[in-house]
């Protein structure tokens, strides 16, 4: 019964998410839309995915990594090395870059998540600056003046990516895989007991997530005719973690509205450069003051809409957003 | 009880962190279908030996062995699914997950699904996803738990949370269960409905129980045997009359007589 609920939100916003597309793909084909607008929409298609991905590895897993960026970089290099380089296509940079990003994810993660709370914390930021370090000392890539990537990221191609990205989270996150995730979030020691492999999931999550943010490094790198290590840097992972917290630990819609606000915010705070960080600094405040549980808590959109089925179920089952 | 080979055959076994022996030589015997109590005072180191029995902590000396299988050094996972599985102390329920979903997980290593198969949703998931549901609604049943089903697990009260623990323990399938004070902080009436509970399933699923409880006249009523841990090792062990009137356990629980 659940899963069929479940299935028509899934689809609805399947239907709505196309026809998004299709008018945008209909604008930006007739120049109806300005360049700068074009930009920033493929900047939100990028930040949904490293948020989502982010996403899957803390809020649902539990993990607290905060060296996302360094899946990012590892991901734009890797595909723009592919593209410019070996001058191979576009889609095998992309899952090249993923790939890598998802290896690097697993060399990583079978050691540090041992690691909990804090020590990963730095486990995983220690690994985003080697990252950027490391590509800063390879000659090959550019060094510090960084390297030169054709544009060749569209609209269509980050639409697709997006979606899919958010289907195999979503999918992954409601089947017993994603309870199991849920399971090691909640009480690690207790899932044990229960017969979960803590450590598969955790890396299972890490991978998965790496993947993703690799992909969008390849989305990146394409989409700015220019990358440098100085991109990649930790303040990068810390945008993400806030997408992440200020969309609400556990939602899955709540990391894309999140990634979708700020960086809307962000892109029209450039105009006023010296206000820009304090401006932005203001609303993450106002919003962990006023909604600490972020944007959506633990809610998914879908259940917005067929939530008030569930409030007739159990009694007193409606009041639980007091945290 | 005939002679059979044991379930559970705890041999000599002893953990120290650092210079503190938390347990040392402890020998216990557990036969199939027996309800058997653990019982001692504050810090006696009963918690410390179900972490030795679960994986938690890897025991510095001696073997524990499940139905003749050494369980050295096997991780808790592994252990849970050979057949022991527990609840804790404190209550520790998946308390974000709604109630059958906290069955689901305790039910997942059975899954025949893997990650691809979810993330691509191949047929596999749809069956394997219907048939835990299906399963997991006929258990919460047995345990009149079903109507709480899509409840979160934190909002439930928390004498139900109790039961939740203990049908999610049940859900993975054991052969030995070991509850850790499961009447710690009930009142009498809910302590007796929760020994009907623990009678019925141990004949419903055939179960060996091993029970840690503070409540002396609950051991003494329904255990079979029981084994007196003080001081890290065992004191005493035996029938609960035997057990009763053991100068050994009186002076544990009371304290010395001054002579």
């Amino acid at each position: 019964m659940t899963t069929l609920k479940n299935s028509k939100g899934f689809w609805l916003s399947i239907v709505l998410a196309l026809i998004f597309f299709s008018v945008m793909q209909f604008t930006i084909s007739n120049g109806m839309l300005n360049p700068f607008y074009i930009n920033t929409l493929m900047f939100i298609g990028i930040n949904i995915m490293l948020a989502t991905s982010l996403h899957l590895i803390i809020g649902i897993t539990g993990q607290f990594s905060i060296g996302h960026a360094g899946f990012l970089a590892v991901g734009a290099y890797a595909s723009a090395v592919m593209t410019m380089k070996l001058e191979l296509p576009f889609i095998i940079a992309l899952l090249a870059g993923g790939i890598l990003a998802a290896v690097a994810g697993m060399v990583i993660g079978i050691p540090s998540l041992r690691l909990k709370g804090d020590y990963l914390a730095i486990a995983t930021l220690g690994f985003g600056e080697i990252v950027r370090i490391v590509l800063l000392n390879i000659d090959y890539v550019g060094g510090a003046s960084g390297m030169q990537v054709s544009h060749l990221t569209t609209w269509p191609w980050v639409f697709a990516c997006v979606m899919i990205t958010i289907i195999v989270i979503r999918n992954f996150t409601n089947s017993t895989h994603g309870r199991a995730c849920i399971s090691v979030r909640e009480d690690e020691t207790a899932a044990d007991a229960m017969g979960i492999n803590t450590t598969y999931y955790k890396v299972a999550a890490f991978v998965i997530g790496a993947f993703f943010a690799g992909v969008a490094g390849s989305l990146y790198a394409h989409n700015f005719y220019i990358i440098q290590p100085s991109n990649f840097g930790f303040l990068k992972s810390f945008d993400i973690l806030i997408f992440v917290v200020l969309g609400g630990l556990g939602s899955l819609s709540g990391s894309v509205l999140a990634a979708i606000l700020l960086t809307i915010v962000t892109t029209f705070l450039q105009d006023y450069p010296e206000t820009r960080m304090i401006i932005y600094s203001l609303v993450l405040i106002l919003m962990m003051i006023f909604r600490p549980q972020g944007l959506m808590g633990t809610r998914e959109i879908t259940t917005l809409f067929t939530g008030k089925k569930t409030k007739g179920g159990p009694k007193d089952g409606s009041h639980n957003t007091v945290a | 009880m005939e002679a059979t080979i044991p379930l559970l055959k705890v041999d000599s076994v002893g953990i120290r962190f650092g210079g503190l022996k938390a347990v040392s030589d402890v020998n216990v015997e557990l036969f199939p279908g027996e309800l058997v109590g653990l019982i001692g005072p504050n810090g006696a180191g009963k918690t410390t030996f179900f972490n030795l029995l679960t994986g938690v902590y890897v025991p510095t000396e001696g073997t524990i062995a499940l139905n003749g299988e050494n369980l050295k050094k096997q991780p808790p996972y592994k252990i849970t699914r050979k057949g022991i599985s527990r609840t804790f102390q404190n209550i520790r329920l998946f308390s974000e997950l709604s109630v059958i979903d906290n069955v689901k997980v305790a039910y997942h290593s059975l899954a025949k699904h893997r990650i691809a198969s979810s993330i691509f949703r191949l047929p596999g998931h749809f069956s394997g996803e219907k048939e835990m549901d299906e399963k997991a609604i006929e258990f919460l049943k047995i345990f009149n738990l079903d109507q709480y089903k899509d409840e979160k697990a934190k909002n439930l009260p928390y004498g139900q949370q109790r039961r939740l623990e203990i049908a999610r323990a049940l859900a993975a399938n054991p052969k030995l269960l070991l509850l850790d004070e499961p009447a710690a902080g009930m009142n009498p009436h809910e302590t007796k409905e929760l020994m009907n509970l623990i009678a019925f399933i141990r004949k419903e699923f055939n179960l060996t129980v091993l029970l840690i409880e503070h409540d002396m006249s609950l051991v003494m009523g329904v255990c079979e045997r029981i084994y007196v841990l003080d001081h890290g090792q065992l004191i005493a062990h035996g029938k609960p009359e035997e057990i009763r009137n053991d100068p050994k356990v009186i002076e544990a629980y009371l304290g010395e007589e001054v002579s």
